[in-house]
């Protein structure tokens, strides 16, 4: 770069071992197929797709398996080709690991795929197809959120600037970085395609100064490009966080309550204008995405192309795991990855980094002990909070205080956990914290609703009463009508006779009092067999009792049989 | 003399001062909710009356007027707290007679065993549950309180009060409720024959 | 075997409360060698009894409150209280001075409080207060400095001393501060050059008659210069280590040499300058060491300055209007009063908020 371009730096900030020639030594791989993958329904931000495929049909690679339905979702795809084993509760890609619904896809082994369907001449084509086509394939953002990309792309507002988030600041992980290495061109196409959709902004590239090849080869790339430039910026954690990019590159701060593109700013990862292009000049949905297999718990360390679905099983047992004493496996990197306790969690489209490290090269955390106000974690935090405060009011549940010293902007980065010398597990008290909010958030929203049903109900029975005792009240009317009209045709017949209107009138309110009749008599039926109902009619036809005795009497058993089971346990 | 005059400039001012609390009275008048509809939104709306009241608002009425505010068992201590805090009054321990805090559940109708005698229909105090004569009924669990008044009145017992389970984006990151996965001899077999 | 679930972040500096009071105490070595070599064997003593009960008082009051004991042992955190009050006192001041300090300070101020991290006064510094105010002279006998150690009493001299106020020969301490005094020259009843320099001017003395007794030879006092000079040193260690950040010595030293200097034009006559005010008395102990205090110090950076700004105007206002001689302890722990609103008024703005903390 000629001329000299202002950055901006973000505040605290720090230098954690990066730890990156781990992996980054060695090409991109590719992992056998597995024999089994899991395919959680929902990979992204939202709600899953729809379902179209059956358990026990035959998919091939790349046929979609959900379509975005009534949400809008992200569709998923089948990454090789074989039998929908079953659809079933599978132990999530989350920290809690909790089953979500998940496709169990029996390999076949023959990889076959469909013929994919790329998009003709896309530069000639509307910013609503590519967008579409974007969405039929699976595209998810690859930096680790996953939200949705055509969604992303889709905001209204005026866009100035494109980032290309290439800073991957994590120490340890290295997938943009390998993928910027070997596969720059591609890359670049796929910027021009985002900047094509949302109206050509200016393209900025970022990349930290630790990856001085991908640096050369993303320069490379975009020569003879105007409107998309590398900005190398300098390697501090967490400058690869959005916000804090942001403020590196424009010096501008996203509002607490907003989005980046409220400042004009969109930011994408280098994965995902790489599966950008492969989806639109070669028809290629999401399938595989590049994964960090690091650690030194790791034998063979490196970047694989692993298939969406894989277990973490499956890629462990390829990169070679040397288990130890205490081992800890960390999906993502060791500032903001968490770590799973189950191996038959699937990789999905926002898992970037495997992490096997030994007891010493990541010690597991000591005790934790009394802060001592000491302030570093506060020099560190690049969202100028209060870690320390924070910590205190979350410890003290104080979530009115939290709320007001902004817990909602930690972005959990771990800085401050990182310094702290007392060992406090500041993260985990936010995010407990964070979950604690949330949870009351939602508990008032709930009560809300509930309160508003309960007095919409009341409403409803005042309402029901009044129309019965009007009800009541005209019946009794029509009754006392009908009688003296009895009377009256008992006495004046030929009046009757002569008025067949009339006649047809009287006989029409007869017949209306008797059904009134009849229906208060029902009530009284049912307050006697003990039911409160007023309005329904009780079953009457003998198949119908029938199943209602049976019910009881299932029900009388089982009673009984606790009963009896708890006596002989007492 | 000097008595007198200093009588009347008291007077004086108090009159004054009197008038220019009246008039910040009015002028800068606060206006809260009623003190009822502050209970009432403190209080979960579960509507389940184990309070001894036909629902949330009845008690909150019933607490504006002096009754104990630790009635409500799915409101729990927090709730006592944040009633006490509001009116000024002393957090009681929970009354163990109307019932003990417990985990959130929803109400489940076993489907193929429910006659459709709408029994559970009139006693969900939310309108939570659908269903029609000799039909079968069902639970929205989204709009369910768990308040439980639903299964006394089924004739054939098939509704069961389940624990919510908590989905991944409500979880509240309790690291030591993760099931730990023993990873089974074979594949440690395998690993160690890589070490 | 099963996989070992931990929260992120996984990595951590390593840099534990222990090793930054290991810092800590390798950072005031200097000072205390500087006072060993002019002030003898006094400070040798006071330093080991001081740890000594700190230790023993920390143990007590962590059985009481049934706290793991190990653990907030190996923090350090009672030795650092205990040296820093042990270099404040008068090395010859007899030995229950520094055990009542001690206890007040550990027990009193850090635990009554709820121990590290909770209390709201510095330890060391209330400690010193309390000694100060009881007992004003033991507190305020400190020995002339003495180029050379031999000229203080020896070891068996210094210890006798210490334990029984009386040198084996039966002199008190007083007469072996006369004895050592009139054998330097002059004798003056006040010892440290500030107190020296607060009666010569209450008795109508120019600063320059003052300053012209033999003990201000060099820049700001015989001794005392160098001791303070070694703290300095030590400071700098500290922040080279980014144990503590520039801003609280910055504030500290700033705001005393701007008053010393603007006292200095507006009256020299009367009014000592800046290399006096910074090189005298516990400044740079004071600067690097006291203020610098994480749990009674103000939190960000803003703060800081203003806190530490806030102790250097208050040294210079009772050093020369108040009652005292020296005034760091005073200062110091008026400024922890005023830490709770410092820290609210300086909360640095949120990252994507327009104003400070204080509005949500
Ligand atoms: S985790 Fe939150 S509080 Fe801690 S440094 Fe990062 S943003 Fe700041
Ligand atoms: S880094 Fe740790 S000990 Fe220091 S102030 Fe922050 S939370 Fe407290």
């Amino acid at each position: 770069m000629a001329d000299v371009i202002q950055l901006w730096q973000f505040p605290g900030g720090i230098h954690p071992p990066e730890r990156k020639s781990l992996a980054n030594q060695s090409p991109i791989r590719h992992l056998p197929v597995p024999q089994t993958l899991y395919i959680p329904l929902r990979q992204h931000i939202g709600l899953a797709g729809d379902l179209i495929v059956a358990v026990g049909e035959r998919v091939r690679r790349g046929q979609a398996l959900t379509e975005p339905g009534l949400q809008g979702a992200v569709p998923v795809h089948a990454p090789t080709s074989g039998i929908v084993k079953e659809i079933t509760q599978h132990p999530s890609n989350h920290p809690s690991a909790i089953p979500e619904p998940t496709l169990v896809l029996e390999s076949d082994g023959e990889h076959e795929s469909i013929t994919f369907a790329r998009l003709e001449d896309p530069h000639q084509r509307s910013t609503q197809e590519l967008l579409a086509h974007i969405q039929k394939a699976g595209i998810a953002g690859l930096g680790g959120a996953a939200f949705p990309t055509a969604q992303k792309l889709r905001q209204p507002q005026h866009v100035d600037v494109l980032i290309i988030n290439g800073a991957e600041c994590e120490p340890y992980i290295v997938s943009d970085d390998r993928l910027m290495r070997e596969h720059a061109e591609t890359i670049v196409q796929g910027i021009q395609l985002l900047q094509q959709i949302i109206g050509r902004p200016e393209a900025i590239i970022a990349i930290e100064d630790n990856k001085p090849e991908a640096i050369q080869a993303m320069s490379d790339a975009v020569a003879g490009y105007s409107h998309m430039r590398v900005q190398v910026i300098p390697t501090l954690y967490p400058s690869g966080g959005e916000k804090q990019l942001i403020q590196i590159l424009t010096g501008k701060q996203v509002p607490a309550t907003g989005y980046p593109a409220d400042i004009g700013i969109l930011m994408h990862n280098t994965g995902t204008a790489y599966a950008v292009a492969r989806a639109v000049y070669h028809g290629e949905p999401l399938l595989e995405r590049v994964v960090t297999l690091t650690g030194e718990a790791l034998r063979e360390p490196g970047t694989a192309w692993v298939l969406l679905g894989t277990p973490v099983a499956h890629v462990l047992e390829h990169a070679g795991l040397v288990p130890g004493p205490q081992q800890r496996i960390i999906m993502g990197g060791p500032m903001m990855g968490f770590t799973i306790a189950d191996t038959r969690i699937p990789i999905i489209k926002s898992t970037n980094c495997i992490l096997a490290p030994t007891a010493q090269e990541l010690p597991a955390a000591a005790t934790e002990m009394p802060c001592i106000r000491c302030g570093h974690c506060e020099q560190v935090c690049p969202a100028s909070l209060l870690p320390q405060q924070l910590q205190w009011l979350a410890k003290a549940k104080d979530y009115d205080g939290l709320k007001e010293h902004h817990l909602a902007d930690c972005i959990e980065c771990g800085a401050c956990a990182y310094v702290c010398p007392s060992e406090i597990p500041l993260v985990h008290y936010y995010r407990k914290a964070k979950a604690e909010i949330r949870e009351q958030v939602i508990e008032q929203q709930k009560a809300d609703i509930a309160r508003q049903r309960f007095e919409a109900r009341q409403a409803r029975l005042e309402r029901e009463k009044q129309e019965r005792l009007e009800k009541h009240k005209k019946a009794a009317e029509a009754r006392e009508k009908a009688l003296a009209e009895r009377a009256a045709t008992a006495t004046r017949p030929a009046v009757d006779a002569q008025d067949p209107v009339k006649a047809a009138v009287a006989r029409a309110k007869a017949r209306k009092a008797a059904l009134q009749q009849a229906d208060a008599q029902t009530v009284q039926q049912q307050a006697h067999a003990d039911t409160a109902s007023a309005d329904q009619t009780p079953a009457q036809q003998s198949p119908q009792q029938a199943r209602v005795a049976a019910a009881i009497a299932r029900a009388k058993a089982k009673k009984a049989a606790a009963t009896k089971q708890d006596d002989s346990e007492s | 003399m000097s008595l007198v005059t200093g009588i009347i400039a008291l007077v004086i001012l108090a009159v004054i001062f009197g008038l220019i609390l009246g008039f910040a009275a009015v002028r800068f008048r606060v206006d809260s909710d009623p003190i009822v509809e502050q209970i009432d939104e403190i209080l979960p709306q579960t509507q389940c009356g184990q309070c001894g009241y036909p629902g949330c608002r009845p008690y909150a009425q019933a607490i504006a007027d002096g009754d104990d505010l630790n009635k409500c068992p799915p409101g729990g201590q927090a709730t006592i707290q944040k009633l006490a805090d509001l009116l000024g009054r002393e957090a009681k321990p929970l009354d163990e007679a109307h019932g003990v805090e417990d985990i959130k559940k929803v109400a489940v109708i076993r489907e193929d065993e429910c006659i459709g005698c709408t029994k559970c229909i009139q006693a969900c105090p939310v309108d939570a549950i659908i269903g029609a004569t000799r039909q079968m009924h069902t639970v929205i669990a989204d709009e369910c309180t768990g308040c439980d008044l639903c299964v006394e009145p089924c004739p054939v017992d098939c509704i069961d009060m389940v624990a919510v389970t908590p989905k991944p984006d409500r979880w509240r990151w309790d690291l030591d409720a993760i099931p730990v996965q023993v990873i089974d001899a074979t594949t440690s077999a395998k690993e160690s024959q890589h070490g | 075997m099963s996989f070992f679930i931990a929260s992120s972040p996984h990595h951590h500096q390593r840099r534990t409360t222990q090793d930054l009071m290991r810092i800590v105490l390798l950072a005031m070595v200097p000072g205390v060698l500087a006072q060993f070599y002019f002030f003898g064997w006094g400070i040798a003593f006071q330093l080991t009894l001081a740890i000594a009960t700190a230790i023993l008082t920390e143990t007590l009051c962590l059985i009481a409150r049934e706290r793991p004991i190990r653990q907030a042992l190996q923090d350090y955190t009672a030795v650092v209280t205990a040296v820093l009050l042990a270099v404040s006192i008068p090395p010859l001041a007899p030995w229950w001075i520094i055990v009542v300090g001690t206890v007040f300070s550990i027990g009193v101020v850090k635990h009554l409080f709820g121990g590290v991290g909770h209390n709201v006064f510095n330890p060391a510094m209330a400690g010193y207060v309390l000694l100060l105010i009881s007992f004003p002279v033991q507190m305020t006998s400190w020995m002339p400095a003495v180029n050379l150690a031999g000229a203080h009493p020896g070891f068996f001299d210094s210890l006798a001393l210490f334990f029984t106020q009386y040198t084996s020969e039966g002199f008190s301490l007083n007469q072996v501060r006369l004895v050592e005094q009139s054998s330097m020259l002059d004798a003056v009843v006040m010892a440290t050059p500030l107190d020296h320099l607060k009666t010569e001017l209450a008795r109508g003395f120019t600063l320059s008659e003052a300053l012209n007794h033999p003990m201000f030879s060099g820049i700001a006092g015989m001794g005392w210069q160098w001791v303070n000079a070694a703290y300095l040193l030590g400071g700098l260690f500290l922040l080279q280590q980014r144990v503590i950040t520039w801003h609280i010595p910055a504030g500290f030293l700033g705001a005393l040499g701007f008053c010393a200097m603007l006292g200095a034009i507006i009256a020299p006559d009367t009014l000592p300058g800046i290399n006096l005010h910074l090189f005298s008395g516990a400044a740079m102990l004071g600067a690097f060491f006291i203020a610098t205090d994480p749990v009674s110090a103000a939190t960000s950076n803003r703060g800081k300055l203003i806190y530490a700004a806030l102790i250097g105007v208050l040294i210079y206002v009772i050093r020369t209007w108040g009652g005292y001689p020296d005034a760091v302890a005073f200062a110091v722990l008026l400024a922890n009063l005023c830490v709770p609103v410092i820290d609210q008024y300086t909360r640095p703005r949120t990252y994507g908020h327009s104003t400070g903390g204080s509005s949500s």
